[in-house]
C-alpha cells in the first residue's frame, strides 16, 4: 500500500477522493458524538465540565498521532530521500501544531475550575507543550533555511530526535506525581470510564482522526502542486 | 448548561470550532490556490511548446 501510494501519480489519484471520503466519515463521527456528548449525564464529581473531555481528549490524541506521522515521514524523507514522504512532512505540521493547540486550551479551560489553576508545570502538561514548541520549531526551520532539500533534512532530524517525546507525554501521569488525571482509555486493564462516556469520546476521537486525515491528504495534495509549481517555473526561468 | 461551569465549557466549545473552521478552511484555499497556479504555468507551458 505504502509502495504504491510512494508514487505522486498514484498518490493524487488516491487522495483525489480519498480526502473527501474521510472528511464524511469525520462528520459522521462528531456529529453524534457531540450530540451524545451533550446527552450524558454530568460527572458526579466535575459536574458538566466533563463535557470538555468530548474535545480535549481528542484533540490530544489527535495531536500526538500527527506527531507519529511527522516522524514517520520524517524517517521515509531522510533514509530513502523520498519527495513525497518530505511533502506530507511539511504538510503535516501545522496540522499537528493546531490539534496541539487546542489540546492545551481546552485543557486549560477544564483545569481551571477542576484544579483552580489555568496552567501547572505539571509533567503531562508540560511534555504537551514540549510537543507544541516541536511542531512550531520544526516549521521555523523550514523556514529558516532557503534550500528546501537541506531545510527538509534539517527538519527531518528534528522531527526523529523529538519523537522521544510521545512516550514522554503518554506515560507522564504514570512515571511522575501528576495533577492530570491518570490513564482511563488505553490501559492493560481495559477502561475506567462509563460507557456512557466511553462512546461519545470514542467517537469524538475517531472523527477527529478522520478529519485529520482529510486535512492531511488534502494538504499533502497542495503541497505536491506547490512543488511542481516551483519546478514549472525552473524550467520557464532556464 | 446555563450552569456555573457554561463560562469554560462554551468557550472550549467555540475555539475548538474556530481551529477546525481555520484548518478546513486555510487547507482549502491552499489546496486551490497552488493547483490553479499549477494548472495556469502548465497550459502556458504547453502553449509556447505548440508555438516552438
Amino acid at each position: 500500500m505504502l509502495a504504491t501510494l510512494a508514487n505522486p501519480h498514484r498518490f493524487m489519484g488516491f487522495s483525489r477522493w480519498a480526502a473527501p471520503l474521510c472528511g464524511v466519515v469525520a462528520v459522521l463521527l462528531i456529529a453524534p458524538g457531540l450530540w451524545l456528548g451533550f446527552a450524558a449525564p454530568e460527572d458526579y464529581q466535575q459536574g458538566t465540565t466533563v463535557r470538555i473531555m468530548f474535545i480535549h481528549v481528542p484533540a490530544a490524541w489527535t495531536a500526538m498521532l500527527a506527531y507519529g506521522c511527522l516522524g514517520g515521514a520524517s524517517f521515509f524523507s531522510l533514509v530513502f530521500r523520498h519527495a513525497l514522504a518530505d511533502a506530507a512532512a511539511r504538510a503535516v505540521a501545522p496540522l499537528g501544531a493546531a490539534f496541539t493547540l487546542l489540546a492545551l486550551v481546552t485543557g486549560s479551560l477544564w483545569g481551571r475550575p477542576m484544579w483552580g489553576a489555568w496552567w501547572v508545570w505539571d509533567a503531562r502538561l508540560t511534555s504537551v507543550l514540549v510537543l507544541f514548541l516541536l511542531f512550531l520549531g520544526y516549521m521555523a526551520l523550514r523556514s529558516a533555511i532557503e534550500d528546501e532539500a537541506r531545510a527538509g533534512r534539517a527538519a527531518a532530524i528534528l522531527a526523529l530526535v523529538g519523537l522521544i517525546n510521545l512516550p514522554i507525554v503518554k506515560f507522564s501521569v504514570d512515571w511522575w506525581n501528576s495533577l492530570h488525571q491518570g490513564e482511563s482509555i488505553f490501559r492493560a486493564g481495559g477502561p475506567t470510564i462509563a460507557t456512557v462516556f466511553l462512546i461519545p469520546l470514542l467517537l469524538m476521537g475517531l472523527g477527529y482522526m478522520f478529519a485529520f486525515g482529510a486535512l492531511w491528504l488534502e494538504r499533502t495534495r497542495a503541497e505536491v502542486w506547490r512543488r511542481r509549481v516551483r519546478s514549472l517555473e525552473a524550467q520557464a526561468a532556464a | 448548561m446555563g450552569d456555573r461551569y457554561a463560562a469554560f465549557i462554551w468557550p472550549a466549545y467555540a475555539i475548538t470550532a474556530l481551529g477546525f473552521a481555520w484548518m478546513v478552511l486555510d487547507t482549502l484555499l491552499r489546496a486551490r490556490r497552488w493547483r490553479r497556479r499549477a494548472e495556469a504555468l502548465q497550459r502556458q507551458a504547453l502553449i509556447s511548446e505548440k508555438g516552438e
